[in-house]
């Protein structure tokens, strides 16, 4: 049994690992896969069941993740790598040519872990939605999990996707928004407000939530009690509030850190910042 | 000229239909969706008899196509039924992502794709599918002619893996091919055996090339008329064994001429067996409202257009 103590360490090799990465690759996003590494480890190490011995497109039998924002691909190959999918010496092809960690997520390099494409944004949910009716279908009593972005809900599809979870009671599916308030151009609030999210949410039907997503045992509790939630006719939505960039503080709450990579004195500068827990890649 | 006898004039769309049904008594993984067009795409017998294997997802088709890629995702052959315009221009970046790029077996069934939609008009007239889906990496593109190959496009798609684009129509149109046929993906089909031009045609223009050689036989010339029933991948052997024979070409399709079938004919010549190709379909303009037979002669997609282009092309060739 991994205690949060065994998972906080884990995230903090995955976010060397994402520095490690996205410097190396001289390109690619730190700040949203920053704020969203220890909710992706205790997904991974706590939460679900993934059959890592054994992956296959399908995922019968297992709990599925699927991950809207595939910006965050970095954090996501990382927590794969270190969960067993694949050697996490593979990090170090991030973004290169001829990679299986394409810049973002795809599935047309055969990568284990991965089933869907990801990058355009808004499409995660209708995805993770289909997947959960597929399970129900074939009797399948395992969760599907979606990770959506919240500057990403501004893509009118969500809320497609949204209606029609709670319309067709989808309640074999946990999504969580990130709301690290980031995105681009700035604060979310600055581009195009979201308003009252939850009650917007509410509103479209759906139980309702909130956690801190860079505080591990709030977020293994959270996700815990949302398993409560789901098999009631509804469908389970978590808002995750996170700084982007946590764990480095000159990347904290900057929106500037989306998709801009560290120079190598920048790099150097963050991993002073976070120990090499599992050695690094 | 072989002879080809209209059993009676059936939409294709309703072809479809009959054969959605058939597949969801044979194959319990096939399951469909649909943006609030069920009766237009004739999917209503399939959700009432398979009311859990099918889903209503509202005008909504962004996330009708990201729902069936998860459909995918646990063995499922989600087919989504709605018009060719919103089952490729409106959601094409869910297509591409969450379809195409991810190689997900969906079958996109398309129907009112094309003029002989009639009355509704240019936002209703797909033109740009099939460059559209043509362009997918992984995606089949299939334009079937008439009720009996759409319905058995239909099964043939299901037992293909892979992201298929199935296009087809909202009129009633002559139904002449075999009832009884397999659909061969990838195969083109020839109609009628010719010495003199080549007629390449898809979906309802087939019955109107066939036609077009009728009227060219009583001059004298001799056609070999060819149902591209698929686009993509295109049967290429075919195509340029028969223009090495007659040494010129006609496209017919009900589409815009940027980027349709034509411009996969013109190219796989160009490159093969350059000869002359004379193009019928839409040029660079928009649908509009009308009767389909008024559209297809304002828009220069009759029969006599295809004669004139036949001669054209023949004409063309003789110069050389």
């Amino acid at each position: 049994m991994l205690t949060t103590e065994d998972l906080e360490k884990i995230s903090c090799q995955v976010r060397r690992d994402i520095i490690r990465m996205v410097s190396g690759a001289e390109s690619g996003h730190v700040g949203g896969a920053l704020g969203a590494a220890d909710f992706l480890v205790a997904l991974y190490f706590k939460i679900m069941e993934p059959n890592v011995s054994r992956f296959t497109p399908d995922g019968i039998d297992e709990d599925l993740f699927f991950l809207s924002n595939g910006h965050l691909s970095a954090g996501w190959y990382s927590v794969l790598a270190r969960y067993g999918y694949f050697d996490s010496s593979e990090l170090a092809s991030f973004r290169k040519l001829n990679s299986r960690l394409q810049g973002h997520p795809s599935t047309s390099e055969g990568l284990p872990g991965i089933r869907m494409c990801s990058g355009s944004l808004g499409q995660g949910l209708s995805v993770a939605i289909g997947a959960a009716l597929s399970k129900k279908l074939n009797r399948d009593e395992h969760l599907v999990y979606c990770l959506l972005g919240d500057g990403e809900l501004q893509e009118g599809q969500n809320w497609e996707a949204m209606m029609f979870a709670a319309a067709h009671k989808v309640d074999n599916l946990i999504a969580v928004i990130d709301c690290n308030g980031k995105q681009i151009e700035g604060p979310v609030d600055e581009v195009i407000s979201l308003g009252n999210l939850s009650a917007k949410l509410e509103a479209f039907g759906w139980n309702v939530s909130e956690m801190y997503g860079n505080d591990m045992e709030d977020v293994v509790s959270s996700l815990k009690k949302a398993q409560w939630y789901t098999r009631q006719e509804q469908p389970v939505m978590i808002i995750m509030n996170t700084h982007m960039g946590y764990g480095v503080d000159f990347m904290l709450d900057q929106h500037q850190w989306h998709g801009v990579p560290p120079t190598r004195d920048q790099a150097a500068a963050a991993l002073r910042q976070i120990p090499e827990t599992l050695g690094d890649y | 000229m072989k002879e080809y006898i209209n059993s009676g004039s059936k939409d294709t769309r309703s072809g479809f239909g009959a054969a959605l049904l058939i597949l969801g008594r044979n194959n319990p993984d096939v399951v469909a969706l649909c943006a609030d067009l069920t009766g237009s795409l004739k999917m209503d017998e399939f959700a009432k008899t398979f009311p859990d294997r099918f889903f209503q997802v509202g005008i909504a088709e962004a996330n009708m196509m990201g729902i069936a890629a998860g459909l995918t995702i646990g063995g499922k052959i989600p087919f989504t039924g709605t018009f060719a315009n919103f089952s490729t221009a409106r959601v094409y970046d869910q297509v591409r992502q969450s379809i195409a790029y991810a190689n997900k077996n969906v079958k996109i069934c398309a129907s009112h794709a094309g003029l002989t939609l009639g009355e509704d008009g240019a936002t209703h007239q797909s033109l740009e599918d099939i460059g559209l889906m043509k362009m997918l990496p992984n995606m089949t593109v299939i334009c079937p002619c008439d009720y009996n190959q759409t319905r058995a496009a239909t099964l043939a798609v299901a037992n293909h893996l892979g992201p298929v684009y199935l296009r087809f129509g909202r009129p009633k149109w002559p139904n002449f091919t075999d009832p009884d046929q397999t659909f061969e993906i990838g195969k083109a089909l020839i109609c009628n055996e010719g010495t003199d031009v080549t007629l390449f045609a898809t979906g309802h223009m087939v019955w109107n090339a066939i036609q077009a050689g009728k009227i060219l036989e009583t001059n004298g010339i001799s056609a070999e008329i060819i149902n591209i029933a698929t686009i993509k991948p295109l049967d290429t052997a075919a195509v340029i064994r028969s223009v090495q024979k007659t040494g010129c070409a006609v496209t017919v399709e009900e589409h815009m001429l940027q980027g349709g079938m034509g411009d996969c004919i013109a190219q796989t010549l160009v490159r093969n067996f350059p000869a002359p190709v004379e193009m019928v379909g839409v040029n660079n303009q928009f649908g509009g409202s009308g009767k389909p037979e008024e559209l297809l002669k304002a828009y220069h997609l009759d029969v006599p257009d295809i004669v004139e282009a036949a001669l054209a092309a023949i004409r063309r060739k003789g110069g050389r």
